[in-house]
């Protein structure tokens, strides 16, 4: 009797949780189809697919979200490429430096936002920098490099080394071996790294509001529009952006289950 | 000492001309730098081994078998000495351009390549002909009897599946020579000894000189054609299975293979060609071929399954020690009795249960031990 009240207390928290979790969720692509006829998007007046046909009507937000776009790819492919470089040196070689860029990796995931960002602001400005895109990129590079690196790291420190060494015995270069054995081995570590930097750069308000200059980010935007009234486009576009990260997070989840 | 003792043992291996050997190893040094200490792993090993030849590197962990052979593929730079393959100075050449593979412990399979393109790895980088591949890599596979597993992936099998993956990832590129570091490690007892037998049928069949290394003295014994015995970075003896086992070189190696007594004595006199150490309470070790003189301070070992035991006082010729039986252990092929003799020393006697069991001495008899002048075997201190 009580294992089955437990049971079914379990399943009710459990069942909980999920809902705590998922109901913001669920309103965000909800009220992508809300039928609204008032400037703010918070009752629900009727379905409708008119903000998916009119996805790309306000020419600032879509600006604001090619901004974002490209921002996040540039920043996740130069991340992964340095994350990974550091990744391997830190879980391979011993070598000066090794503690202090350790700790440097440390400190730049326990930074406060607000630090990070006032201080590369006043580096910019006393650099003489304008701020825009690039600086926006470079501070999205350096506050999601940390995250590649401890994934990278990780699964370099796992690395049976000798994987590599054979390699080379049996007339693999340096460069054959990183490339046939070294990177799909660490393949898992690097995915979930540069989707941790996607993630970081696309939402990212706090350093962004920082160093952008006059250049809009899809954060920004929204944060802007608040007072006025969100429009729907902005729930279908987190919707979207909501989806195509489940993808891809599902995505690595069975490629990885079937690599390990 | 090397091609004296080559042809003592096992001669088929052996070569029958002199020729270049396949490895040559000259004055090899190796240091490392161990918190601002120089520490040596290798202290200046020499030896050459032959082309076709089983040959093992044996010896308790630490004591440099493993760095020899990282140095030999080409993993670790001597810092002094010189690494010649079939007379080829190789001594700086990295290990992608040298003609030997090897073994690793780990067998260091890359997980994402499933059998065949593990197989076909280093032909690949060879850059050999997609056929020739194709037929190589089928043929090695018939070798190491894994046909129709071209498909699975390394974790998908068994430790001793994946142990000849790696052995044929070597075996296909035909090396020069295939290094093998401690490759049985990981395998449980009886299927170890089933690829031990296995490794040799391989050997002999593709005929490629192989350097073992491993700490497992049975291990080495059971396959090798020479052994190299090391100890804290130096060779201490480098002879035929049998030689390391019947003379043992030094204390060490007495002590590591197998089990084996040492007896300290002095020398009381020579007689007829024996030196005679004499013991308390009327007993004798001769000690036959010594070159000693009376007075000299002397060490013999003697194994345990070649000293007799009895109650009564054996005949003249034979060494002779009383003791009394201390401890017996059954077990099953033969008795362990433990003797400890008037001095206080113990010895280890094995005795092969025959069929009249009722000869056998009991824990407190007092005994007599006897062996052979020609097993006791004087070695260096």
């Amino acid at each position: 009797m009580t294992g089955k009240l437990g049971d079914r207390l379990l399943h009710g928290y459990t069942w909980l949780i999920i809902a705590w979790l998922t109901a913001p969720i669920i309103v965000m692509i909800m009220f992508g189809f809300n039928d609204k006829q008032s400037k703010s998007n918070t009752s629900w007046q009727g379905f409708t697919f008119r903000w998916y046909g009119e996805l790309f009507a306000d020419s600032s937000l879509t600006g604001a979200l090619v901004n974002s776009l490209q921002v996040a790819v540039v920043s996740t492919v130069l991340t992964t490429v340095i994350g990974t470089a550091l990744g391997l040196a830190l879980g391979r070689h011993r070598f000066r430096g090794r503690g202090v860029s350790n700790f440097l990796v440390f400190a730049a995931i326990s930074t406060p936002e607000l630090v990070m960002g006032a201080s590369l602001l006043s580096l910019f400005v006393s650099g003489n920098t304008p701020r825009g895109l690039a600086t926006i990129t470079i501070a999205h590079v350096l506050f999601s490099l940390s995250f590649v690196v401890v994934t990278v790291r990780a699964r370099v420190v796992g690395l049976d080394p000798s994987l590599e060494e054979a390699a080379r015995d049996l007339g693999a270069g340096t460069w054959t071996t990183f490339r046939l054995v070294t990177l799909p081995a660490i393949m898992p570590g690097v995915l979930a790294g540069a989707l941790l930097a996607f993630a970081l750069s696309i939402d990212d308000y706090v350093v962004t509001s920082f160093v952008n200059g006059n250049q809009l980010t899809f954060p920004l935007w929204i944060m802007g529009s608040v007072k006025v009234g969100i429009p729907p486009q902005v729930n279908v576009m987190g919707t979207l952006i909501f989806g195509i990260g489940v993808a891809i997070a599902i995505a690595n989840a069975v490629a990885s289950r079937r690599r390990a | 000492m090397t091609e004296t003792q080559a042809g003592t043992g096992e001669a088929m291996a052996s070569p029958v001309a002199p020729q270049v050997p396949a490895i040559e190893l000259d004055g090899v040094v190796k240091e490392y730098l161990a918190n601002g200490e120089v520490v040596q792993a290798v202290k200046g090993v020499t030896l050459s081994i032959a082309e076709g030849e089983f040959f093992s590197l044996l010896g308790p962990s630490g004591c440099g078998k493993t760095t020899t052979m990282r140095m030999i593929a080409g993993f670790e730079d001597p810092s002094r000495g010189v690494v010649r393959l079939h007379g080829r100075d190789v001594t700086n050449v990295p290990p992608n351009r040298r003609d030997v593979n090897m073994v690793f412990q780990s067998y260091a399979l890359f997980p994402h390549m499933n059998v065949w393109e593990n197989v076909a790895f280093g032909l690949r980088r060879r850059k050999t002909p997609e056929a020739e591949i194709k037929r190589r890599v089928g043929e090695t596979l018939e070798i190491v009897d894994l046909v129709g597993r071209e498909k699975r992936r390394p974790r998908e099998m068994s430790g001793g599946q994946q142990q000849r993956v790696a052995l044929a990832r070597a075996l296909v590129n035909r090396p020069r020579a295939l290094l093998l570091d401690e490759p049985l490690g990981a395998l449980d007892l009886k299927l170890r000894q089933a690829m031990q037998i296995e490794l040799k049928r391989i050997q002999r069949e593709v005929g490629i000189t192989f350097v073992y290394v491993t700490h497992d003295q049975s291990e080495a014994l059971t396959m090798s054609d020479r052994i190299a015995v090391m100890h804290d970075g130096l060779v201490e003896q480098l002879a035929s299975p049998r030689e390391i086992y019947e003379r043992p070189a030094t204390a060490f190696v007495a002590g590591f293979i197998g089990t084996s007594n040492l007896i300290r004595g002095t020398v009381d006199r020579v007689e007829s060609g024996n030196a005679v150490l004499a013991l308390d309470e009327g007993g004798r070790v001769l000690v036959a071929e010594a070159s000693h003189r009376a007075g000299d301070p002397i060490t013999i070992t003697v194994r345990p399954e070649k000293i007799t035991i009895s109650t009564e006082e054996p005949a003249g010729g034979l060494s002779a020690v009383r003791g009394t039986v201390s401890e017996v252990v059954y077990l099953g092929l033969y008795n362990s009795y433990a003797v400890r003799l008037a001095d206080g020393a113990e010895v280890t006697v094995f005795q092969q249960n025959a069929l009249d069991s009722s000869s056998t001495a009991e824990r407190g008899d007092a005994v007599w031990l006897s062996w052979q002048p020609h097993h006791s075997y004087a070695i260096g201190s």
